[in-house]
């Protein structure tokens, strides 16, 4: 399996609190124990309520979060690198092959920078260009890219709608030549009829360029539609993981059945058999003992409460934690 | 037409800014039934919330509403010009006595450094001549209503101790604790997780049936509409561009602009589609176009282009009080 563009191995992200003077202190466990692969080229989905880690997650593949055990390997055709060892050149080497898109494109710009400014800044702060027409010429090609015409690149952030400056914050992502890119609820924040414009842009880059993403989202339907791959996060763990079709006409986790079933239906005549998940996610400062999931679970029982469940292979390519994923499914 | 609870009718309604008069709303006519939930479905800048607020006069003192514009509240056999009301005592039983609001920001709603409880009996106090001791009581009553776990402990925290899903619950709990007959839910659930957000459509929905109140539900989502409401209106800059039953507006859409909404969501029973966004974006108030207000997005227009761009389309009534307003549908059967 030459082709894993980047992998975690046993990654854990855990966040010391202060404590209160006696005992141990309080540690927030973001991210707990957590095996991923993502495939050169695919589009990697990766679901969760708020709470759930995925945003950390993201963030340590990008050691943009401290990687607390396990390490996360990044191999290219060029470069392999260690991410929880990684630092000086090779790190600042590591940024230009890996980038973030960011939620909010209205907190994302500064607004006293031209969008000329914004997208080139990259390449200058990584010193990617030698002179001012090469980076001018890079800025249209990418603005082109992500259809900014050059009027748009002289004008400030303030005079674009939420749609273009989600297309401002993709060009500045692209223009120094990721490889991985990591779009962390890139579309939560837009309108319906602008979100769709987006996830075409995004898919079209992944075509016609190859880069990877890792597309975090709470939104499955938005997932369903744009990822090759889903990964189903819980309380700071992968609960499920499996190829897109796969996931949705063999789901096997509870949550991942809750999540699916959460989902407003689109027709009128279908109302209320949304599968209501009673409560709400527990703090991962002290999360339940076994399975995780086991406080809001309908099929709990005993075992749940007490075992954790083994991260196992249910079909090719479809992974599961729960103890109980064959009799649900 | 005296059976309905909140008649709106031909409301205009325009900002005083220093680049000259904005419209945000534009000739915008709905009517709501007692115990109707009334879905307001469109984009942001499409004048949703303008439109909310204009039936609590909530909107800021720059806002000038058109001569024709008309509002009336009808409750227990009383008509109220809602225009017309002016000084807080006035307009008491629009805020707070006869319609209550929930907005879509939970943490912005509550103030930080005053305890839910408190919040919540001072507009109990304010709204009838209970005692201390009876609005806190009721308070209690309805956080426990709203599934809140130990309401006595959390009547006495702060917003800040509260999750969203929580506060979206206390918030609730508030506005139905003076029992209004018109709940305004701005975006309820837009900020909350989508099992959050079952859950807390699920306890509306219960409410309206135990109280038996009106809601008027803005969303940018269709899928909470056609999960919530019984009638929808489209908007789209400032128009009302669609009316009628959820089945109606969602299975058989007559307006471009509903059609363009619709393709663009992702649908999970069918992966394959293709997402087709509602090409452009919503054009500035500013610069309204001429014509019909979509004709600059519209895929539908080329047709009769020449007419959408230079005549505003009439609103058509279609069987079953289906309205449309788009000359494409017009004369042709569409609705």
């Amino acid at each position: 399996m030459s082709d894993i563009l980047i992998r975690a191995n046993n990654l854990s992200v855990h966040f010391p609190l202060r404590g209160l003077g006696f005992g141990e202190r309080p540690v927030v466990r973001a991210v707990e124990g957590i095996n991923i692969e993502i495939e050169k080229g695919s589009f990697f989905g990766l679901v969760g309520e708020s709470g759930s880690g995925k945003t950390t997650l993201g963030r340590a593949m990008l050691k943009a979060a401290p990687i607390s055990h396990g390490e996360v390997i990044y191999t290219d055709d060029e470069v392999n690198y260690e991410l929880s060892t990684i630092s000086g050149d090779e790190l600042k080497d590591y940024r230009k092959r890996a980038q973030l898109i960011f939620q909010d494109p209205y907190a994302a710009l500064s607004p006293r920078m031209t969008v000329r400014d914004i997208i080139a800044e990259p390449l200058e702060v990584m010193k990617l260009t030698s002179s001012r027409e090469e980076t001018d010429a890079r800025v249209r090609e990418i603005a082109a890219m992500c259809r900014l015409n050059l009027e748009h690149l002289r004008r400030f952030p303030h005079a674009f709608s939420g749609g273009q400056r989600q297309r401002i914050s993709i060009a500045r992502a692209l223009v120094s030549g990721p490889k991985f890119i990591v779009a962390d609820e890139s579309v939560a924040a837009l309108d319906v009829s602008i979100q769709a414009d987006v996830l075409n842009l995004l898919n079209k880059i992944q075509r016609e360029s190859g880069i990877t993403f890792l597309f975090i989202s709470h939104d499955l339907s938005v997932i369903a539609h744009t990822c090759d791959f889903v990964a189903v996060m819980y309380l700071g763990q992968i609960v499920e993981a499996a190829p897109t079709r796969k996931l949705f006409a063999d789901t096997s986790h509870p949550y991942t059945k809750a999540l699916l079933s959460a989902i407003p239906s689109l027709d009128p005549d279908v109302r209320g058999n949304a599968q209501k998940l009673e409560g709400e996610i527990p703090s991962p400062i002290n999360p339940p003992p076994g399975c995780r999931f086991n406080t809001r679970c309908p099929h709990a029982q005993e075992r749940c409460r007490s075992e954790i469940p083994e991260w196992r292979e249910l079909s090719a390519g479809h992974h599961v934690a729960c103890h109980f994923a064959e009799e649900l499914s | 037409m005296t059976d309905s609870l909140i008649s709106v009718k031909d409301l205009t309604l325009r900002f005083k800014t220093d680049e000259g008069l904005v419209t945000a709303v534009n000739d915008v006519s709905f009517e709501i039934a007692p115990g109707e939930v009334l879905g307001l479905v469109g984009e942001s800048g499409s004048g949703k919330s303008v439109t909310a607020k204009a039936l609590m006069m909530l909107n800021a003192e720059n806002a000038v509403y058109d001569e024709d514009s008309q509002i009336t509240l009808s409750v227990d056999g009383e008509d109220y010009d809602v225009l017309a009301l002016r000084g807080a005592r006035d307009q008491l039983i629009i805020r707070g006595g006869a319609i209550s609001m929930i907005f879509q920001e939970p943490m912005a709603s509550f103030a930080p450094a005053i305890t839910i409880g408190e919040q919540m009996v001072e507009q109990l106090l304010i709204h009838s001549d209970m005692t201390r001791a009876e609005a806190k009581e009721i308070s209690i009553e309805m956080l426990t209503r709203v599934g809140i776990p130990e309401p006595a402990q959390r009547f006495g925290q702060y917003a800040f101790e509260f999750s969203g899903g929580m506060r979206q619950r206390a918030m609730i709990a508030m506005a139905l604790s003076t029992k209004p007959r018109l709940l305004i839910a701005d975006e309820p659930t837009t900020a909350l997780d989508v099992t959050i957000q079952a859950q807390v459509i699920e306890l509306m929905k219960d409410l309206v049936e135990e109280f038996h109140m009106s809601i008027l539900f803005i969303t940018h989502d269709l899928g909470v509409i056609a999960q919530t409401a019984d009638r929808v209106a489209v908007m789209y800059l400032g128009n009302v561009v669609e009316t009628g039953t959820v089945r109606q507006v969602i299975n058989s859409p007559a307006h471009p602009y509903t059609r363009g909404l619709l393709n663009s969501l992702p649908k999970l029973n069918d992966l394959e589609a293709e997402l087709s966004p509602v090409p452009g974006d919503i054009p500035s108030p500013l610069d309204r176009p001429s014509g019909c207000v979509f004709h600059t997005r519209c895929t539908e227009a080329a047709e009769i282009a020449e007419r959408c761009r230079t005549e505003i389309p009439l609103t058509t009534v279609g069987s079953d009080n289906h309205k449309v307003a788009c000359h494409l549908a017009s004369g042709e059967g569409k609705a």
